[in-house]
């Protein structure tokens, strides 16, 4: 028999949730040894497609072949013996295991029975080895960074003898310089001999890795391209449906009180060192403050503090001229504020609830969504139908659990609930971390449109574009201090990045003043 | 719920049940008896008469309220242990106001022992409660501590307070019974009682309290996501105490039943009442919800009733004993054959 030159072909597979079909007769081939990039809209059906490639989820019908062999996915085992191996974006890793255990766990070698440790080790040493990890295999997951416990998921998948990966959103949880990294890692793969899939909504990331693109729109497949024949922008159309713009236009800001005074803000993080160090900082009505920063720099504590859900140590803070220091968070709802946390899965959502639970989960108590202590469920799922439909919210119907939600989703709901309670000081957390490019227009503009109905934003992000695109004022965060603000019309990516890096302003101007000085180029500012 | 997961909530408990019916036949034939002989015993002993009858609703009664008990802390994310003492508490407080006011009308001695006693279960778990809440101390191990506490209390009261150094309580007056003229003639004599009304409108009162009160909502949520819940402004510790008194009231009707129904007296214990553990497993085997509690409690009462007949075809009691309590040991696993199902179930409809 001939070997197909594909090493995936799935074919018309239709996954249907009840009446409504996630996928609509999909078809996806991947070349062996690509980089095939998975692209469509939040809850598109990107993931699901995955899930069933990895025997998570069954087709409802559709045909699967591997190496030009038909097969069937029944089980996440089946797929690891195909060769088939999954790094999900949210990684399944046992934080009080070391590495060498997690990457074992499930498939222990053994010696009589026994766990055969050394043999174990060699293993990993030699995965690792081979493709450029530096990982110590002993150290416990929860001491090491999310970046390199993505790299413990991927040894995982190889140790298993992955010949085909799949990356879910790899990039949403890393640093520019981790994705840089993981990057180099899928080119290692590939060089390898492996064949990769990747799913991002972040179209440089496609540019700079993919080598063909599969664009998928409400469930079907729409067409698959040579990345190198198209440009950024043609994706993000042919995503959408429609033209899009990168760049959300917004007027001057019109600044007036201040609706966030932080003063000499002191915060612990978990283990009891100080997480923000007598932080200053100001929101007034009517701007958006963007605070630029690597993470880990205190932003969520800061966040966290302002928001009564971690104690402030010493400093105040105060919210719409009251006194707000230590309050709890109803409190603090209540005094106009909304928030929306960084980490949804964990804060944002109650996932087995519905979503029409969720989108009520802030204002459950009051009417018209409950009355005298009782729920008014036609008014809570009549509200939900409302912000599903204004904001765009991908969901087969409001009474599915919000785990039923794809990521993107998810987030786009938890926005429009924090949103539409049009709260006067309005704090927000990586808002658009795994948002397709058609929703983050959205969002941006939904933020940039409260600036403009003259409330305050404090928004946190690691994405400097998405900073430097809706901010008014650019606070830039580095050890718990505010090291340095800036207007964004005035400063760009280089300035910030060194100002993340604990640079003073003054120093950053002149380093980079040198720097075009030495390149000779004479080019104006 | 879609179809699948509807089948796999019937399937847990239908499973289980029946592994614990073979089991008991295993033992049964083991032990050299028949099976068959023994569970036909076993049904004529639960429905042969409507004495039997009124026995199985009668023993399933308490059941319903210490099993509602439980679900009601397990949404909130708490596992109360303690029901067999909060029970204790209410049927030791009901009896001392019953024996104390012998001679109050029936229409206010009634309610008002049926209130106290769910005080006073109210009152014992609200210590887990706020213990828990307080300085995170595990529930499990408070309320097992407390459930001896109760239990040495309430013989002390027996002997020195209630009576003069004897093993039982007088009765109580026929104010304070829970028993009727009209439910024992409908059922053959059987101390059926009031308390499978209570029971009942506990079941209805519960269920709109979880699924249509604000403070049912607060409840759910902090049981499934502490972490959101206090993101939205919940108190996780306010809804902890609250859940385990709420939990204990139930349990300490439970109680009352016992006391003012059942046995209408209080005697000398050796453990802590078997409608505490009973009650935790009816929880599990219905899934937790009201329906399925009423199923599951009325299943307890028949293996309970029927398996006292047993003996009448020379099975020992003690292979009853055996047979009642592996069916119910395969039930109180059912979390574990729910899990193990969820594990080699092929398809897992996460995203
Ligand atoms: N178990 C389920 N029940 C009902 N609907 C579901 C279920 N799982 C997924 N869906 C729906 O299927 C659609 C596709 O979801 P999927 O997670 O595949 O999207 P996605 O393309 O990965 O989106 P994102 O970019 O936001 O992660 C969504 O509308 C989602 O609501
Ligand atoms: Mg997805």
């Amino acid at each position: 028999m001939e070997e197909s030159h594909y090493v995936i072909e799935m074919e018309n597979i239709t996954k249907a949730f009840g009446t409504f079909k996630a996928n609509d007769n999909v078809n996806l081939k991947v070349k062996k040894g690509e980089i095939h990039a998975l692209l469509g809209e939040n809850g598109a059906g990107k993931s699901t497609l995955m899930n069933i490639l990895s025997g998570l989820l069954e087709p409802t019908s559709g045909t699967i072949r591997i190496h030009g062999k038909e097969v069937d996915i029944a089980n996440p085992t089946i797929a690891n013996k195909l060769g088939i191996g999954m790094v999900h974006q949210h990684f399944m890793l046992i934080d009080n295991f070391t590495i060498a255990e997690n990457i074992i766990l499930g498939s222990e070698p053994t010696n009589a029975g026994v766990i055969d440790r050394k043999k174990a080790l060699k293993e990993i040493t030699a995965v690792s080895d081979r493709y450029g990890f530096k990982i110590d295999p002993s150290a416990l997951i929860s001491n090491i960074s999310v970046g390199m416990q993505q790299r413990v998921e991927i040894i995982k998948t190889l140790y298993r003898g992955a010949d085909l990966l799949i990356f879910d959103e790899p990039t949403a949880v890393l640093t520019p310089q981790e994705i840089e990294e993981l990057i180099e890692i899928m080119h290692g793969l590939v060089a390898e001999g492996k064949s990769i899939i990747v799913i991002t909504h972040k179209l440089d990331e496609i540019k700079a890795v993919a080598d063909r693109c599969t664009v998928i729109r409400r469930g079907k497949s729409i067409d698959t391209v040579n990345v190198a024949d198209v440009s950024p922008q043609e994706l993000a159309d042919l995503m959408v449906g429609r033209s899009v713009s990168f760049k959300t236009p917004k007027g001057p800001a019109a600044p007036t009180h201040p609706v966030l005074k932080i003063k000499d803000l002191v915060v612990k993080e978990n283990r009891g060192l100080d997480a923000v160090k007598d932080l200053t900082l100001e929101v007034r009505a009517g701007e958006i403050v963007g605070v630029a920063g690597i993470d880990g720099n205190g932003q969520s504590e800061l966040l966290q503090a302002i928001t009564g859900m971690r104690k402030v140590e010493s400093g105040t803070v105060e919210i719409n001229g009251k006194d707000a220091t230590n309050n709890r968070p109803r409190e603090i709802t209540e005094n106009s504020t909304a928030h929306v946390p960084e980490d949804r899965q964990k804060y944002g959502l109650v996932l087995p609830m519905t979503v029409s639970e969720n989108l009520a989960i802030q204002t459950y108590y009051k009417a018209p969504l409950s009355k005298s202590g009782f729920l008014n469920y036609k008014s809570i799922n009549q509200h939900a139908r409302e912000l599903i439909e204004e904001f765009d919210v991908r969901t087969s119907s409001e009474l599915v659990p919000a785990s039923a939600l794809s990521g993107g989703n998810q987030q786009k709901a938890i926005i429009a609930r924090e949103i539409d309670r049009d709260p006067d000081l309005l704090i927000v957390a990586q808002p658009t971390r795994g948002l397709d490019v058609g929703a983050i227009e959205y969002i941006h503009k939904r933020l940039i449109e409260q600036r403009d109905r003259g409330k305050g934003v404090l928004c946190v992000s690691f994405e400097l574009d998405e900073i430097l695109n809706i901010s008014d004022r650019i606070a830039v965060m580095f050890d718990g201090r505010i090291v340095g603000i800036v207007d964004p019309q005035e400063t760009n990516e280089q300035e910030l990045g060194l100002l993340m890096a604990g640079v003073p302003l003054a120093e950053a101007r002149q380093e980079l003043s040198q720097t075009v000085a030495q390149e000779g180029a004479g080019v104006d500012e | 719920m879609n179809n699948s997961s509807r089948i796999k909530a019937l399937a847990v408990p239908v499973v289980s049940v029946l592994a614990g019916l073979i089991l008991g036949a295993v033992i049964m034939v083991v032990s050299g008896y028949s099976p068959v002989e023994g569970y036909q015993a076993m049904l004529r002993g639960a429905f042969g008469r409507t004495y039997n009858i009124g026995e199985v609703f009668r023993s399933a009664t308490p059941l319903i309220l210490t099993g509602l008990g439980f679900s009601v802390a397990s949404t909130a994310g708490f596992f109360n242990i303690g029901l067999a003492g909060q029970a204790l508490a209410g049927w030791i407080s009901a009896i001392w106001l019953a024996l104390t006011f012998p001679d109050l009308p029936k229409i206010i001695l009634v309610p008002l022992c049926i209130v106290i006693g769910a005080l006073a279960g109210a009152l014992w778990a609200g210590i887990a409660g706020f213990f828990k809440a307080q300085f995170g101390t595990s529930e499990v191990i408070v309320t097992i501590m407390l459930n001896y506490t109760i239990l040495y209390i309430s013989n002390h009261l027996v002997r020195y307070v209630l009576t003069d150094n004897k093993d039982a309580t007088p009765k109580i007056s026929e104010n304070a019974s829970l028993r009727t003229e009209f439910l024992r003639n409908l059922s053959g004599g059987s101390r059926l009682n009031m308390g499978l009304f209570l029971a009942l409108i506990m079941i209805v009162v519960i269920w709109i309290f979880m699924k249509k009160t604000t403070v049912g909502f607060e409840m759910r949520a902090v049981g499934m996501n502490p972490f959101a819940s206090e993101y939205a402004g919940m108190s996780a510790k306010k809804n902890i105490v609250l859940a385990m008194m709420i939990s204990g009231a139930l349990a300490g009707l439970g109680g009352v039943v016992e006391g003012l129904g059942t046995f209408e007296n209080l005697y000398i214990l050796d453990a802590a009442p078997a409608i505490g553990f009973d009650g935790m497993a009816v929880s599990l085997l219905g899934g937790g919800n009201p329906i399925g509690i009423l199923l599951s409690a009325i299943l307890f009462g028949t293996l309970k009733t029927g398996g006292l007949k047993m003996s009448s075809v020379d099975i020992p009691n003690e292979i009853v004993d055996v047979v009642v309590a592996s069916i119910i040991f395969f039930i109180g696993i059912s979390f574990a054959i729910r899990y193990i199902m969820d594990k080699f179930s092929p398809k897992k409809g996460e995203v």
